[in-house]
Order: structure tokens, then sequence, then C-alpha cells
């Protein structure tokens, strides 16, 4: 395990585990954010038959670490009406909740930031919290559009915590663990046995497995959607009617952290979704190291096989974005509480039966 | 100092301030934020007890719960009319005072004479599994089970109860 080893390099458990902790923030956090962001405007520029980014750098590459050394040279702007402790504190609040969620991701079987065995349930409790923050934002910009913002993604974010709930608490019934990293240990060897297949159990009951499994991935994704507000459930910032949402009042390096935490939210609700459903950190075919002979390759693919699956979970979230249109108000309250939970109780009941035999 | 003390203490001091700021306050928006990051020092105190379940499901509920409660209050309470909340009535200002300092006595001859040598309590080992959600549940649907489903019940009525008022308005 990398903390312990740190812990042993340093002399010292403490700032080992402090070290260890700030690993995912600079090796994984920022260049991803940089490079999603990247790939968005691609992603959404190839959907509306345009080029995107294409100046700065091979293929516009160095797009967006051109766009925040601007965003740091920015004035820093505080509305003279604004409540100023509360807007300053708000970006880092969002933040905050976001890297907490980091702590529990299981990157390989050698690190996760802190093995608790409430793994999942820990991550929703903090992710959570990134709504207290949201609403701090858009009431201390003092700008009516700003609270608008901030009122309908609360209300969006606290329905939709019950319908992904369910949907975890359906998958966790089968499964008999919340710690992340021992629900990856179990999905091991090939993909039939990632647990949206069915995972590791023998006999019948694996393939009456299959469907509900499917379904509970589904309305966890469709409401993990709604809790990062993406589209097509980004009504707090829709930009034809509220400017910029919860954020409008925002500039410079604050403005920056807001597409930092959403882009770190987007991809901790994918790596939920890939550590339960799709395998964790497994390869879906054997490792390389292990037919080489090769044991210290193994960790380095796991990591690579988890970074992977969660971009690419990132890059389906991009691709609903520039083809869904957005839903109005009434419309999102009733996808979740007229279908997505309803359905969410049907399949936690269903998976129990079958977890009966 | 182990650092198990250390946390203690830090977790203490927010505790504290946060709640003694929450009453001083003049604005409810702080006040609510206040009360979070109390709930957020009382969360950090059940992980010191190894009780992570509860430590995460107060963060869960109480984030949530909180939330609901800060729009309430942006919406309802006019901010810019505080003062008129105020209550001008004298006497119910000092039966409050009484109570207040019967209560802080209360509590000064519990701590400082009758529990003074209860207070040094070593946390045991198997505590940890205590704390643990398989643990909670084995006892909550074994020993607990009646007053667990009555509690559902409640909240059944009130669900029934909200449906009944909401309802109303239609008709």
């Amino acid at each position: 395990m990398i903390p312990d080893y740190l812990a042993e390099f340093f002399g010292n458990k403490f700032i080992g585990y402090l070290i260890a902790a700030a690993l995912p923030l600079f090796l994984w956090i920022l260049p991803y954010a940089l490079y999603a962001v990247y790939a968005e405007r691609k992603v959404s520029a190839f959907m509306q038959d345009r080029i995107g980014p294409n100046r700065v750098g091979p293929k516009g590459l160095f797009q967006t670490i051109a766009d925040i050394l601007k965003l740091i040279q920015k004035e820093d702007i505080v509305p003279a009406s604004a409540d100023k402790p509360l807007f300053v504190m708000a970006p880092y609040v969002i933040f905050a909740g976001t890297f907490a969620a980091f702590a529990a991701l299981p990157f390989s079987s050698i690190y996760i930031g802190s093995n608790i065995n409430l793994g999942v349930f820990y991550i929703m409790a903090v992710s959570s919290f990134s709504v207290v923050g949201i609403l701090m934002a858009g009431w201390a910009g003092n700008n009516k559009y700003s609270l608008y913002g901030a009122m309908r993604s609360v209300a969006q974010i606290v329905s939709y915590e019950v319908p992904a709930l369910l949907a975890i608490v359906s998958a966790v019934m089968v499964i008999g663990s919340l710690n992340l990293n021992e629900i990856s240990e179990m999905q091991t060897a090939y993909f039939w046995n990632w647990w949206i297949f069915g995972g590791p159990v023998v006999g019948i009951k694996k393939f009456l497995l299959i469907i509900p499994m499917t379904i509970a991935f589904i309305i966890f994704f469709i409401a993990s959607l709604a809790e990062v507000n993406r589209t097509p459930f980004d009504i707090p910032e829709a930009e034809s009617e509220l400017v910029a949402g919860f954020h409008t009042e925002y500039t410079g390096m604050k403005f920056a952290m807001f597409f930092l935490a959403e882009y770190g939210n987007m991809f901790v609700v994918s790596a939920i979704s890939v550590s339960i459903f799709f395998g964790g950190w497994q390869s879906p075919f054997g490792y390389l190291g292990n037919s080489l002979g090769i044991s210290w390759l193994i960790p380095v693919e796991q990591v690579f096989w988890f970074l992977f699956k969660g971009s690419l979970l990132v890059l389906v979230q991009m691709w609903l974005r520039w083809t869904l249109p957005r839903l109005r108000v009434d419309q999102l309250m009733t996808v979740c509480w007229k279908y997505l939970t309803p359905y969410a109780f049907i399949n936690l009941v269903l998976i129990g039966i079958i977890t009966l035999f | 100092m182990t650092l198990e003390q250390i946390t203690f203490i830090i977790l203490a001091l927010i505790g504290l301030t946060s709640a003694l700021m929450l009453i001083i306050q003049k604005n409810p928006v702080y006040s609510v934020l206040l009360l979070i990051l109390h709930f957020f020092a009382l969360a950090g105190f059940y992980l010191l007890l190894n009780a992570q379940f509860i430590a995460v499901l107060q963060i869960l509920v109480y984030a949530g719960a909180i939330m609901v409660l800060f729009v309430f209050v942006i919406m309802l309470l006019n901010l810019s009319n505080e003062e008129a909340l105020k209550d001008p009535f004298n006497l119910r200002k000092i039966i409050a005072s009484i109570f207040g300092v019967v209560l802080i006595l209360q509590f000064g001859v519990f701590f400082f004479i009758k529990a003074k040598d209860d207070l040094n309590v070593t946390i045991s080992p198997n505590s940890i599994e205590a704390g643990s959600i398989k643990k909670i549940s084995e006892v909550l649907f074994s020993t607990y089970l009646i007053p667990f489903e009555v509690t559902s019940f409640i909240l059944l009525v009130g669900i029934i109860a909200a449906i009944v008022l909401a309802k109303r308005k239609f008709e």
C-alpha cells in the first residue's frame, strides 16, 4: 500500500498519510480537469460539425492551459453588495466536498486514500455537501439569477439523492459490502465477473441478476447526472434562462474553482459506477504483468483500467450533454418522483427476492 | 498528547465556538451555516468514538435536511425585518435566564461532583466492530425490532399527513 510506504519513507505516519492523501489532487484531478474541458469542447465541436479549439499547440491541445493562465491573471471581483465572507468561501466549500470524495476511491489495489468500510456511503455523504457550497454561492452573490439557480440546485440534488441511494442500496444488497476496495477485489479475473453481468455468482442466480443490476446502474447513472448538474439536468445553470446560474457573479480563479469542482464531481460519480458495476480497477481480460511475470506492472495496469473506465463514463456524460435538450423544472421532478424512485423501489424488492435463493 | 487528544480539542473548539456563534449571530443565514459546521464537529466526535456509521449518517441526513431549512430561512423570513422579530416582553427573558442558570448549575453539579470519576473512560478496542453497519443492523433487526417498526409507522403517519395537507389545496 502506497500510504504505508510513504509513512515509512518519511518516518512519520501523519506526514506520510497527508502526502498520500494529496496524491490524487496533483496527479489526477488537475490534469484530468484541464483535459476534460478540452475534451468537452472537442466533443461538442464534433457533435455540431465544427472544428473546436485548434490554435494553441498541436490540435489545440494547450488551449485549456492557456485558458487557466488567463483566468489566474484576471481581476478577482467581489460585488459591492455581496456577502463577502460567504462569497469568498463558497467555491472552496464546493471543491472540498468533491475532493473529500476522492479519499475513498480505490485507484488500484495498492492505492486508496482511506480504506474505510463505509466507502460508498461516505462518498454519497460528502458529495451531497457540495449543495451547501452552491447555496452559499447563490445567496452571497446577491443576484436574483444566482439565487434562482441555487434554489433549483437544492431541489434537484435533494430529490435525486433518493433514487441514487436506492439504486446503490439494491446493488449493495447483493454485494454484501460497502467498501469500494473490497467490491473491486470481488470482481476479479474476467469482465463477466463484473456486477453488472451478475458478479462472481455461480448458477442461475447470475443470469437472474443481470437485468436488475443493469436497471440499478441506469437509475444510478441518471440520478448522478442530476447530482452533478449536467445536461439534461443542468437547470441550476441554464444559460438561456439564468445567465450562468449560481456562479453568475464569479470571476477569475474562483470561477475556475467551480469548473474544477464540476469536472471533479463528474469523475467521482463515474468512479462510483465503475467500482460498483464495472469491476473497479480490475482488468476486463487478465493482466499483462501476470503473463509477462512482472509483478510491479499489475498495480500500474489497475490504475490505468480504473482511470480509463472512469474517463469513458465521463465521455458518456459529455455525449449526453450535447445530445439531449434541457428538462423543465416540473419535468425534472416528474422524472425523479414518478419514474426513477418507484422503479428503484421495485428493483430493490426484485433484487431482494433474488438474493434470498 | 496523542493525535486523538489533539483532534478532540480541535473538534471541541470548533463545535463550541460554532454553537455559541449560532445563537449570538443576527443573520439567520450565517446561523444555518454555523449549524452545519457544528454538525460536522459532532460527526468528528462520532468518528473518535469509533461510530463511523453514525458519523456518516450525521453528514448525509443533516446536510440534506439543513439545506431544506436553509431554503425556508431565505424564503419565509424577511431578513431586513430582523428587529421586529425581537421579543419586547421582559418577563419572558427573566424566566428564561432563571432556567438557564439552573441548567448551568445542573451541568456543573453533574460534571464536577457526581460524574467526576466516570469521565476517564477509555474506548475498548472492540468498539470498532460495534460501530460497523453490520453490527448496528444486527441489533436493529433483532433486539430493537419493535421500536424500529414503530418508528417507520410514525414516519408513515407523517407522510400521510403531508399528503392530506397538500391535497386540500387542490380540492
